[in-house]
């Protein structure tokens, strides 16, 4: 009877460990074959990606150009991938540059508490006083337009989020024996840190930068399109979007194919975080 | 001092350290720019007696503290400087742009509740393909980027059905019907991804509020389950949804940055994205300093609510 109950339910709705795994193993995939296009494009695109073809402006999609071309003639599937190398790069070292200030500052915010505590905690929630978009427009008004004030941008915009984790998920590991055991037995704070809580406390951090690398690809985009990201004639994702505005209804490819892969690589990244997050962190720390 | 009158007053004054930072930040966005901002805005062709001129109008002659206290106080004074390229007063623009931006904004956070909060019950209280259903649309709003899907709307109702113009604006009241034209698609592009961020608080929600025992409790006396979800749960899960709705108003502001430029509405947010490809620090600022108002103004209105909705979240605030 037992056995009968739990098949049914089984048969009702996956059980969360292979849903994690499916979810894992399908963004982690798309993941991959995103990053062999984006790395392997100089081998693989079919054409120059800036080299400009006047008899082929806004050409539809053939066998010699499956994405077709535009406004200048140029190859749309090559720039779509050579885009998806920079805005790969962007989101992805924003967010690790954003990882490598967030884990100490959540540590020492974490394990030291008091007055560590506010004084990091507060100062960090002062980047929260502005919207993201907002904030990262701000920065290029400042620093001016280009794919490393976009990811510098972006991993401000991501530190308070990701220190906020390590430091609950510092408070956590801290409150184990076996920290007040080492301290006990005479290891310095540092040691500590180093070897017994940052290690058990890294996991909600990862699964969250995984969810944000796909908000860091979208506010890359976002800038780009904006003409405030990576600039021309550097190939991007959200540039190609901004070129193609006039003519998307003579030429709508020129469109719909960078959008595209801007939609798989946010996917990728989320279905990806989300299965990170169910099979590493129930407790829902990086919420 | 009531503890509900104690968390409000807190709460009021918890909003100064964020609009002096905020103040702090936009005061420097001039003071931070590399090299000379007075030489950057007026470019290679302009004199120096151009150069002192500006920098004499701007106040950068003088001591950092100076500057600060001069611009706030006339900021305090409704007196926010001028355009640098058109000349006009930056009080006068931002007049015009600001109920662009509202509009847009209202509308499309009006839409995303009225279809996300029914649509989380939903999910939360139907079958499972109606949940399937809602996941589907929760991916789809997450995973596609507002601009993208602005650009797919604007080719299927612009360019394939021809029923509505692809940008333009005119103001309500000199047309109101025109207007809403206009408003469809940059509501729709705005407001589907933040309708499926409503869904998803929405129906995590009620879902944690039915499994609660009172719930069970009022099933059992036979009430009615219309009334349980509508009288009962959705009263519990008030406060979370009004909280994500509060934060969403954020992303809604920094979205509208990108859809009036896309859609060519005048708007704060397109003035902000002009005035930096213009090298127009004193608008940039303005604007940023308009939009960042409003979203700490929106927070404070948002916590208030969830306090007034939830007195536990007033009292654990204040113990």
């Amino acid at each position: 009877m037992t056995e009968l109950t739990g098949t049914a339910a089984n048969m009702r709705a996956p059980s969360p460990r292979r849903s994690s795994m499916t979810l894992m193993i399908v963004g982690g995939a798309m993941l991959a074959a995103l990053a062999v296009l984006a790395v392997a494009a100089p081998i693989i695109a079919p054409h120059d990606p800036d080299a400009v073809e006047v008899r082929r402006v806004l050409g539809a999609p053939d066998l010699l150009h499956p994405f077709g071309s535009d406004v200048l003639g140029r190859d749309v599937l090559s720039r779509v991938l050579y885009g998806l190398r920079v805005s790969l790069l962007v989101s992805i070292s924003a967010v690790a540059a954003s990882m490598v200030l967030a884990v100490p500052l959540g540590l020492l915010a974490g394990y030291f508490g008091r007055w560590a505590d506010t004084a990091i905690s507060r100062s960090l929630d002062m980047i929260l006083v502005f919207p993201a978009m907002l904030l990262a427009v701000t920065f290029i008004a400042i620093l001016g337009p280009g794919s490393v004030v976009a990811a510098i941008a972006i991993a401000v915009i991501y530190l308070p989020i990701l220190a906020r984790v390590m430091r609950t998920s510092t408070l956590v590991v801290s409150r184990n024996e076996y920290v007040a055991g080492a301290r006990a037995r005479g290891a310095s704070h540092l040691r500590v840190l180093v070897t017994h809580v940052a290690p058990n406390a890294l996991g909600p951090v990862i699964v969250q930068a995984s969810v944000l690398s796909a908000f860091a690809l979208q506010l890359e985009a976002g800038l780009s399109f904006l003409g405030l990201g990576t600039q021309p004639p550097i190939p991007s994702l959200g540039g190609m979007l901004a070129d193609g505005r006039e003519v998307l209804i003579q030429a709508p490819w020129v469109e719909i194919f960078p959008g595209l892969a801007i939609v798989l690589a946010v996917l990728a990244f989320t279905f990806l975080g989300e299965g990170l997050r169910r099979a590493f962190d129930p407790r829902g720390v990086a919420e | 001092m009531s503890r509900q009158l104690a968390f409000i007053v807190r709460r009021i004054l918890l909003t100064i350290p964020m609009l002096f930072v905020m103040s702090i930040v936009v005061f420097l966005i001039i003071r931070l720019v590399p090299g000379d901002p007075v030489r950057t805005m007026l470019g290679f062709r302009a004199t120096e007696a151009n150069v002192i001129e500006l920098r004499h109008r701007l106040g950068l002659d003088q001591s950092l503290l100076n500057q600060y206290l001069n611009w706030v106080g006339a900021m305090l004074h409704g007196d926010l400087g001028q355009d640098i390229v058109s000349h006009a007063p930056l009080t006068e623009l931002l007049a015009q742009r600001l109920p662009v931006t509202f509009e847009l904004t209202a509308l499309s956070m009006l839409i995303a509740v009225l279809a996300g909060v029914p649509l989380g019950i939903w999910a939360a209280t139907g079958g499972p393909w109606i949940r399937r259903l809602t996941e589907g649309f929760v991916v789809f709003g997450i995973s596609v980027p507002d601009f993208w899907l602005g650009i797919m709307l604007v080719l299927v109702f612009a360019g394939l059905l021809v029923i509505l113009p692809p940008s333009g604006y005119v103001p309500f009241a000199a047309d109101p019907l025109g207007n809403l034209r206009y408003m469809v698609l940059p509501v729709l592009t705005l407001a589907t991804g933040e309708a499926a961020y409503i869904l998803r608080t929405s129906r995590s929600a009620i879902t944690s509020v039915m499994d609660r025992p009172f719930i069970t409790f009022l099933r059992a006396k036979g009430i009615a389950p219309s009334r349980i979800v509508f009288g009962h749960a959705l009263r519990n899960a008030g406060p979370s949804i009004v909280t994500v709705v509060g934060i969403q108003v954020g992303v809604l502001l920094g979205g509208a940055i990108i859809v009036e430029t896309m859609f060519a509405l005048p708007g704060v947010g397109r003035l902000v994205v002009t005035g930096i490809n213009q090298r127009n620090y004193p608008t940039v600022q303005v604007g940023v300093l308009a939009i960042a108002t409003i979203f700490i103004v929106v927070s404070l209105v948002t916590d208030l609510i969830v306090g007034w909705l939830d007195p536990r979240v007033a009292d654990a605030a204040t113990t």
